[in-house]
């Protein structure tokens, strides 16, 4: 019968505008601005009305979301930064873009590269989210932030980010990538370990060798 | 296909390896390192390729493009043909001098070469002779030069190949506005005055439309030719995007879709990019779809490097390509519902449960759209935990459920049909003629899919069907996206019962990887249509040759002949079944 899919199809419209009154229902009223019903809300079990009242309200982000760089630094226990960035280039020459430029340090009596970076400078602009150079910088110096709202006034002064602005310390890190972090501590540790055995390995040898020139 | 059934039909069971003996002194195999198929002599080409279609069943062009052998001073034109019974390619190619590159149009044998070959003119300056209207496509009428060339360089310029050498170690940071100042960031031919230009392209854009004259036979009306412009800033065009009409009354007597605007040239930019850095800028084609998008790049380099990611991830990758499916093909429904009037309350329906998936996407990759996640022999990292929990709950409860409740919403709602049903006919024969792919060669009774016809990945073990239509019409679009979404429910139910644990990459990752030299297609079922790459290596860190081979732009081909004899309204509604995304369609 012509018109009978129209109705149907009112059924469901009804249905959804019912629904997130029977929602609010649900909570007593506290849909919104209840972190607990909130979670729901952006969940596969989440019904009617699903809109995000930011900024009162934001969305959780996930582990993994990534935006804009940042580099860690380790702060000693004599309270200095340490970074971990060896100024190796990798992440540089991986960026798709090419936003990311760095200046090497050397050592001003040798002349010859030390592993820090006297200067690190991400063009925000440009830079595409895409968590190549986190992936791939083999120091675990440079991993993604979540912070999304950054806009400014003026682009021009402020959004080429240099080593002040990128650095955080190692704890920022722990705070927003716990799993990540996680990962990583345990990489380095590995690393520790294996260059302390490299270590008692080598002193072994020589110490081999001055008892057999001893003898 | 009726015309199968002609005596040449045996011609179609003749195996390729018999082609040379067929073409004695036409065909020459392609003996280059890590190449494949057959070279052509450009005067023998449209004899060849007529016989190739009639006699040996390649019906279907998927891809025509250019590539610019500098050092050689060869252009050479390549063309992937398939037979639309399923299997793998012909692969032809023929070569002319680089200095005066004339190649016979196929337009006549294959009509789908139409907008390609104009692409090849428009960024290459491959000259095709007899192709019916050789403009522009993506790059305005005035602009100097073939920017796909390798010599050609932009305002912009920096270097030929990344990573630029004044990133690192001395890190010399500049804003590239700073150096090359507004105004001076587009290059005009010389004695070229912006003020005084007239676009002659447009006099050829508008000359090209078919003329009407109705004096009026005292029957009808007296009526005057109208030709209206819509876009390039029109709500229905889905971006930026521009259909010239002529219209009879209300009824459109023909159209051209006029694109580019949104042309950033992502062919030049991937052949400077290393391989990987290529894989974030797939994701910005047809950016609903980034997931399948990375799939179709990966295979295209995997092939070349001859590697294969391990089964989980092989199974990630089904489930995320399906999910994109899901996503892409919700969304367009929606939209095209807006397209139909229905403004926003069942594209908002479709939206939500994409959003649920996004959600997924980004726990998974770290971002919802953008999602580079796709790596050379793997992926960029395992499934996060509780992830395939949440893939579950979607699959298997939540998305059947409001699948069903938008067939009810929308499938038997008299408006939708009576707008859409028998609207923008597309027969099978055209479809196939025009390289129709994905669910507008399937609407219209073509049963092709590239999951089916030449499975990639592991979508040999899936149970699945291949949703087909036969009215060829916006409806038939509209339930052959229905189906599939539900196909692809199915499929990622599949996958998630039998996913095994372990890696998710062959080997180690490594930032700058090692690609043969040689060249490689790889191409998917991409929510929109046949995706394919075409990338040829020379041994170096930058691919050579990048091309796309992108569904939306393809499927636009055929969208004049859908319209003719519509009324101008079905033209928004025809456009939405189409379903276009301009990032993939300006490239
Ligand atoms: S890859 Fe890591 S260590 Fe190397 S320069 Fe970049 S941030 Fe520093
Ligand atoms: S996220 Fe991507 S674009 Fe941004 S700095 Fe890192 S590598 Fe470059």
């Amino acid at each position: 019968m012509y018109g009978v899919g129209l109705v149907k199809g009112m059924g469901v419209t009804i249905k959804h505008f019912v629904n997130t009154y029977v929602d609010d229902l649900r909570w007593f009223g506290r849909r919104y601005y209840n972190p607990e019903a909130f979670a729901v809300r952006q969940s596969p079990q989440a019904q009617g009305i699903f809109t995000v009242q930011y900024p009162e309200e934001k969305l959780i982000m996930p582990e993994e979301f990534r935006y804009i760089p940042f580099l860690i630094y380790d702060e000693l226990e004599d309270g200095t930064r340490q970074d971990r960035c060896t100024s190796c280039g990798i992440c540089a020459k991986v960026c798709p873009p090419q936003c990311i430029w760095i200046v090497r340090s050397d050592d001003p009596e040798t002349g010859r590269p030390i592993p820090e970076p006297s200067e690190f400078f991400i063009d925000i602009d440009i830079c595409m989210n895409c968590g190549l150079c986190s992936e791939y910088c083999p120091f675990e110096a440079i991993r993604m932030d979540h912070d999304y709202e950054i806009s400014t006034y003026d682009r021009f002064s402020e959004n080429i980010y240099n080593k002040e602005k990128l650095d955080k310390p190692a704890s920022f890190y722990a705070a927003v990538r716990p799993l990540n972090y996680a990962i990583d501590e345990a990489a380095i540790a590995e690393k520790v370990a294996k260059k302390a055995a490299k270590e008692a390995a080598r002193k072994q040898r020589q110490a081999e060798k001055d008892r057999k020139t001893d003898e | 296909m009726t015309d199968k059934e002609s005596p040449q039909v045996e011609g179609t069971t003749r195996e390729p390896d018999s082609l040379e003996q067929h073409f004695p002194g036409i065909l020459t195999p392609d003996e280059r390192e890590g190449f494949d198929g057959y070279l052509v002599a450009p005067d023998k080409l449209t004899e060849f390729a007529t016989r190739l279609r009639d006699e040996f069943g390649y019906d279907y062009l998927s891809s025509v493009t250019g590539v610019d052998y500098l050092p050689d001073e060869v252009m050479e034109v390549v063309y992937h043909a398939y037979r639309i019974e399923g299997g793998p390619a012909l692969v032809f190619k023929t070569q002319v001098p680089r200095a005066d590159p004339v190649v016979p149009s196929l337009v006549g044998v294959w009509p789908g070469a139409d907008f390609q070959e104009r692409e090849a003119w428009d960024l290459l300056g491959i000259r095709f002779t007899g192709h019916p209207n050789l403009r522009r496509i993506l790059m305005w009428e005035g602009f100097e030069g073939h920017p796909l060339r390798k010599d050609w360089h932009e305002a912009y310029f920096e270097e030929d190949a990344k990573p630029f050498a004044n990133r690192w170690p001395e890190g010399d940071v500049y804003r590239i506005e700073d150096k090359i100042p507004f105004g001076k960031n587009v290059q005009y031919p010389s004695e070229f005055t912006p003020e005084g230009w007239i676009p002659e392209g447009d006099e050829g854009l508008y000359a090209g439309l078919g003329q009407i004259s109705n004096d009026g036979d005292g029957s009808s009306l007296k009526t005057d030719q109208l030709v209206v412009n819509l876009g390039p800033q029109h709500p229905s065009t889905h971006g930026v995007f521009r259909m010239v009409v002529t219209l009879d009354g209300e009824t459109v007597t023909d159209l051209k879709p006029v694109m580019g605007y949104l042309h950033r040239n992502h062919e030049k930019i991937g052949e400077r990019n290393t391989y990987i850095m290529n894989m974030p800028y797939t994701d910005r084609l047809d950016y609903l779809s980034s997931m399948s998008n990375n799939f179709g790049y990966a295979l295209a380099v995997e092939k070349l490097m001859d590697i294969q990611p391990p089964e989980r991830a092989e199974y990630i990758r089904v489930i995320m390509a399906e999910l994109t499916r899901i996503v892409s093909h919700l969304w367009a429904i929606g939209f095209l519902l807006n397209d139909l009037g229905a403004f926003f309350t069942p594209a908002l329906y479709a939206i939500n449960e994409r959003e649920l998936i996004l959600d997924v996407f980004e726990a998974v990759s770290g971002s919802r759209m953008m999602c580079n996640y796709f790596r050379f022999g793997g992926l960029a990292r395992d499934l996060p935990p509780g992830t395939l929990q949440t893939i579950r709950e979607l699959i298997f409860e939540r998305l059947p459920r409001r699948v069903d409740e938008l067939d009810i919403y929308l499938t038997e709602n008299e408006i939708v049909r009576s707008r859409c049903i028998g609207v923008g006919v597309l027969s099978p024969e055209k479809a196939v003629a025009f390289s129709a792919a994905g669910p507008v060669l399937r609407a219209s009774g073509i049963p092709y899919d590239v999951r089916r016809a030449e499975p990639y990945g592991i979508y040999d073990r899936f149970d699945f069907e291949v949703a087909v239509r036969y009215g060829g019409d916006v409806y038939d679009r509209y339930l052959v996206r229905l189906q599939e979404i539900r196909e692809s429910i199915r499929i990622v139910q599949q996958a998630v019962d039998d996913i095994p644990e372990g890696e998710i990459q062959t080997g180690k990752p490594i930032f700058q990887v090692r690609v043969p030299a040689g060249e490689a297609y790889g191409r998917v079922e991409n929510p929109k249509g046949e995706l394919g790459f075409y990338v040829v290596s020379n041994g170096k860190p930058n691919p050579w040759r990048y091309h796309i081979r992108a569904p939306s732009f393809i499927n636009l081909t055929a969208l004049a002949e859908m319209c003719k004899g519509h009324k101008v309204a079905d033209v928004v509604a025809i456009l939405g079944s189409i379903d276009i995304i301009l990032g993939e369609v300006d490239r």
